[in-house]
C-alpha cells in the first residue's frame, strides 16, 4: 500500500510538470510578455521603458527558459519558467498582479468555497442516488418512464437558467433569501441554502440518469437473480445487494471530484457573490491576471490527481478483493 | 443590387463538414450492414421528430452561413465598394426582422416603448408616455386594437401554417410509410411545427413577438442568428476531437509500448486540468494574440469568426481525452480477436489493420460520443460566454444574449423577455438534441437489444 502510494505521487511530478510546461507555453511562448505588458497598461502606444518596469515589477525581464548569460545551475534558474513554476511545487504560488500572496487568498476563499460545495456534494449525492434507486425499483413502468423523461428534461436546461431563474423566483419574489453576498459564522446559512438547492436540483438530471444506468447494469446480474429466489424483497434486493456492489462505478465518478470541491463552482460563486476561490477565478479570468489562472490551473490538476489517487484506496474500502500493489 | 459572397471561415469548415456527412451518407447507403442500425433508428419516433427539430435548426443554421458583401451605392465613378457589413442569406430573408429596430426595450407583441418618455405634443406641452414603437404594431391607430389583432393575425397566421403543414406531411406520406418512418407522429410534429411557424410569421411581420432588447433590436432575430453560433460550436468542433481521438485512440490501443505511455502521459495532463481554466487560459492568450493583431481582419465579423473558430479548436483541444480513452480501451480489446490475429499472421501490413478492421470497429462509438458531446457544447457556449472567454462579444449568440439581458433583471418591471427567449431556444435545440442522442445510442449500442 505504501510502496503503491509512494509511487502514484512520483508518477503525479511528471504529470504537475506536463500541466507547467502546458500553461507556460499558452501563456509565455504564444505571446511575449511584451505583449502581456501592454495589455496590461492597456494603452496603445505604451513607452518600452513602461514596459520595461512592468516585466521588472512581475519578474517577467527574465530570459524564458535558458539565461544564456547566467553561469552553471543559475542557466536553468535564472528564468521566467523556473521562478514562475519551481514554487508551485512546494505550494508557494508567488503574488497576483495587484500584489497580493496567492497562497494566502486560496486559503482564506476555501472556507466560502466549502460551504457550498460540500453541502451540494452531500445533498446531491444522497438525492441522486435515492432518485435513481426509485427509478430502478420502477423499471419498465411509466413511473420509471415519467423519471427519464423528467431527467433529459432537466439536463437539457441551462445551468445558467436554475441560478437566474432561481434567484428571481427565490430571492426577488418570494423575500426569502438575499439575492447575493457571504458573512461568515452562523449567519451565512441564509447566503448558502439557495445556492446550494440551485447546485442540487443543476445537476439532477443527468446523475440521477447515470445512476439509474448503474443500477440496471447490475441488476441483471446473477447474485441479483439468487437474492430474489432467496424470497428477499425487491426493495431489500436493492438496498442490500445492488446498491453494494454498484459502489465501484460509483465511487470511479464520485471520489475524484472531492478534492475538486475546494475549488468552488466558478458560476455558482460569482452569480452568488460568494468570495470563494471560483470568483477569485472569475475576476482573475476577466482582469486576466496570468498568475492567478496559472496557479488555479496548478491546483486545480493537483487535486485532480489526489483524487484519482482517493479513487484507489476507496476501492480497496468497499471490494476486498482490491489490493493495490 | 450586387454583392460580394464573403466565405468566413466557419463557413467553409461548416460546408467542408457537411461535405464530409454527404459522403458518409452516400458510403453507408451503399452497404447494406452499414444501413442496419439506421434503419433501427429510423423507425423510433423520438428519433425522428427530434431529428426533424433538428434539421430545421440546421436549415437555418446553414442559410445563416451564407455570408456576403452587399455593394454600396455608388458615390464616384471607379471600382464598386462593399459594405463592410458582412450579411448572410438568412439575413436577406428575414430582413424585415433585422431592420426594423426599436430605440430600446419593448414587451413581447408590445406597441410602446418600455419606458416612459417625455415627448411635446402639438400643442407645445411636454407629454410623459409610453411613446409609441416605430414598427411594432404601426399599423394600429389605437391602442385598444392590439388585443383583437394579436388573435386575429396568430389564427390565420397558424391556419395558414396548418394549411401548408397538412399539404407537406400528406404529400410525404407515401415516401415516409414505404421507408417505415412512424409517419403518426411525424404527421403531427410537421402540424405543430408548421402553425407555430405560420403564426410567428405571421405576427413577426406587424409586432416584435418577442420584444425588443436594449438597444431595440428585435429578439426574435437575435434568437434565430443564435441557432448558427450553437451550431457552429456544437459541429465544427468534432473537426478537432474526431481526428484526434481517433489517431491518438487507436494508436495508443493497438501499438501499446511506448506510443501508448506517451498518449496516456498527455491525455492524463490535459485531463487534469479542469477543463473551464485550461479553456479560459488558452482563450485569454487567443484574446492578447487577436487583440495585438489588428491588421488581420478586415471586418469585424471576420475578428469575430475567427474567434469562434479559434473557440471550436480550444473546446476540440480540451475535450478529445474522452473519446479518446474509451478508443483506446475498445482498441485494446478488439486487438485480441482472432480476426485481427488472422490478418496479422496473414502479413497484413499495420496500416491496412487499421484502417479496415479497427476503425470500422469503433465507429458506433464515434458516432455516439460526437451526438453526446452535441448538446453539451451547446450549453457549454452560453456558460462561458458568461464567464467571459466565449465567443466574441460583437457576436450574436445565446451567452452573448442572456449575459446582456441578466444586467437588466434588477430593473422593476422586470425585461425578461430576451433570457426566456434565449433560454426557450436553448432548450428546444439541446432537448432534441438529447432525445436524439439517446436513440442513436440505443440503435447503435451492440450492448443493447437487438431483439425485437
Amino acid at each position: 500500500m505504501i510502496a503503491y502510494l509512494v509511487r502514484r505521487i512520483l508518477y503525479a511530478i511528471p504529470i504537475l510538470i506536463g500541466v507547467n510546461l502546458l500553461t507556460f507555453t499558452l501563456f509565455f511562448v504564444v505571446n511575449t510578455p511584451d505583449d502581456m505588458a501592454r495589455m496590461q497598461l492597456g494603452i496603445k502606444r505604451v513607452s518600452q521603458e513602461a514596459i520595461q518596469n512592468w516585466k521588472q515589477q512581475h519578474g517577467y525581464d527574465k530570459p524564458l527558459l535558458l539565461n544564456r548569460a547566467a553561469s552553471g545551475a543559475e542557466k536553468f534558474t535564472d528564468t521566467i519558467f523556473w521562478r514562475k513554476s519551481a514554487g508551485m511545487f512546494v505550494l508557494d504560488f508567488g503574488f497576483s498582479d495587484d500584489g497580493r500572496s496567492i497562497s494566502r487568498e486560496i486559503v482564506t476563499r476555501m472556507g466560502p468555497s466549502l460551504a457550498i460545495a460540500l453541502p451540494t456534494f452531500m445533498i446531491g449525492l444522497l438525492v441522486y442516488v435515492t432518485f435513481a434507486l426509485m427509478m430502478t425499483l420502477f423499471r419498465a413502468t411509466a413511473l420509471d418512464l415519467a423519471g427519464v423523461a423528467l431527467c433529459v428534461l432537466l439536463m437539457s436546461i441551462s445551468g445558467l437558467f436554475y441560478i437566474i431563474g432561481g434567484q428571481f423566483l427565490v430571492s426577488k419574489l418570494w423575500h426569502l433569501v438575499p439575492i447575493s453576498g457571504y458573512s461568515g459564522g452562523a449567519d451565512s446559512f441564509r447566503f448558502v441554502v439557495l445556492p446550494i438547492i440551485i447546485g442540487v436540483i443543476g445537476s439532477v438530471g443527468a446523475s440521477s440518469r447515470w445512476y439509474r444506468t448503474i443500477f440496471l447494469d447490475e441488476i441483471g446480474r446473477d447474485y441479483v437473480r439468487t437474492a430474489r429466489a432467496k424470497g428477499l424483497s425487491e426493495l431489500r434486493v436493492l438496498f442490500r445487494h445492488v446498491l453494494k456492489n454498484a459502489m465501484i462505478p460509483i465511487l470511479t465518478g464520485v471520489v475524484v471530484v472531492i478534492p475538486l470541491l475546494f475549488l468552488g463552482s466558478l458560476l455558482t460563486e460569482s452569480f452568488f457573490g460568494i468570495p470563494g476561490l471560483g470568483s477569485y477565478t472569475i475576476d482573475a479570468i476577466n482582469a486576466q491576471d496570468f498568475s492567478v489562472v496559472r496557479a488555479m490551473v496548478f491546483l486545480g490538476s493537483l487535486l485532480y490527481i489526489v483524487g484519482l489517487i482517493l479513487t484507489d484506496i476507496s476501492y480497496t474500502m468497499v471490494d476486498p478483493r482490491v489490493r493495490l500493489s | 443590387m450586387s454583392f460580394m459572397p464573403e466565405i468566413l471561415w466557419s463557413d467553409g469548415l461548416i460546408f467542408l463538414l457537411l461535405a464530409a456527412a454527404g459522403t458518409g451518407a452516400w458510403y453507408v447507403r451503399r452497404h447494406e450492414h452499414l444501413l442496419l442500425p439506421w434503419r433501427r433508428l429510423a423507425r423510433s419516433a423520438t428519433a425522428m421528430v427530434s431529428l426533424l427539430v433538428l434539421s430545421l435548426f440546421l436549415a437555418i443554421g446553414l442559410l445563416d452561413s451564407l455570408h456576403y458583401r452587399a455593394a454600396l451605392p455608388q458615390q464616384n465613378s471607379g471600382e464598386t465598394v462593399y459594405s463592410p457589413e458582412v450579411l448572410s442569406a438568412f439575413d436577406k430573408l428575414i430582413e424585415p426582422l433585422r431592420t426594423h429596430t426599436e430605440k430600446t426595450y419593448s414587451a413581447p407583441l408590445a406597441i410602446t416603448l418600455y419606458a416612459k418618455e417625455s415627448t411635446t405634443d402639438t400643442q407645445g406641452n411636454v407629454v410623459r408616455d409610453y411613446p409609441r414603437l416605430q414598427y411594432g404594431g404601426a399599423h394600429l391607430a389605437e391602442a385598444s386594437q392590439r388585443g383583437v389583432d394579436v388573435v386575429q393575425r396568430a389564427v390565420i397566421g397558424a391556419a395558414a401554417g396548418l394549411m401548408v403543414g397538412l399539404l407537406i406531411a400528406l404529400g410525404s406520406k407515401r415516401c415516409l410509410t414505404r421507408r417505415n418512418l412512424p409517419f403518426r407522429a411525424l404527421f403531427i410534429a410537421i402540424l405543430i411545427i408548421a402553425s407555430l411557424i405560420g403564426l410567428i410569421a405571421n405576427l413577426a411581420a406587424a409586432y416584435h413577438v418577442l420584444g425588443t432588447d436594449k438597444v431595440g433590436q428585435d429578439v426574435l432575430y437575435l434568437s434565430l442568428k443564435s441557432i448558427r453560433t450553437g451550431l457552429v460550436i456544437g459541429t465544427v468542433t468534432t473537426l478537432v476531437t474526431l481526428p484526434l481521438a481517433l489517431f491518438l485512440g487507436i494508436a495508443a490501443g493497438y501499438l501499446r509500448g511506448w506510443v501508448d505511455d506517451v498518449i496516456q502521459y498527455i491525455y492524463t495532463v490535459l485531463s487534469s486540468i479542469p477543463s473551464v481554466l485550461l479553456i479560459a487560459a488558452a482563450v485569454l492568450m487567443m484574446q492578447v494574440t487577436i487583440d495585438t493583431h489588428p491588421e488581420w481582419f478586415e471586418t469585424t465579423a471576420s475578428r469575430a469568426d475567427l474567434r469562434l473558430v479559434f473557440l471550436c479548436l480550444i473546446l476540440g483541444v480540451t475535450s478529445w481525452t474522452g473519446l479518446c480513452r474509451l478508443l483506446r480501451g475498445e482498441t485494446l480489446k478488439l486487438r485480441e480477436m482472432e480476426y485481427i490475429q488472422a490478418a496479422q499472421s496473414f502479413g497484413v501490413s499495420t496500416l491496412r489493420i487499421l484502417t479496415r478492421h479497427i476503425v470500422p470497429n469503433v465507429m458506433h462509438i464515434i458516432l455516439i460520443a460526437l451526438v453526446m458531446d452535441f448538446s453539451a457544447l451547446v450549453l457549454a457556449e452560453a456558460v462561458l460566454s458568461y464567464v467571459g472567454v466565449g465567443v466574441d462579444p460583437s457576436m450574436i449568440s445565446f451567452g452573448t444574449m442572456i449575459n446582456a439581458a441578466r444586467l437588466e433583471m434588477g430593473r422593476e418591471p422586470m425585461v425578461w423577455w430576451a433570457l426566456a427567449a434565449a433560454f426557450a431556444f436553448m432548450l428546444v435545440l439541446v432537448l432534441a438534441a438529447n432525445l436524439f442522442a439517446d436513440a442513436v445510442r440505443d440503435a447503435f449500442d451492440p450492448r443493447s437489444n437487438l431483439s425485437e
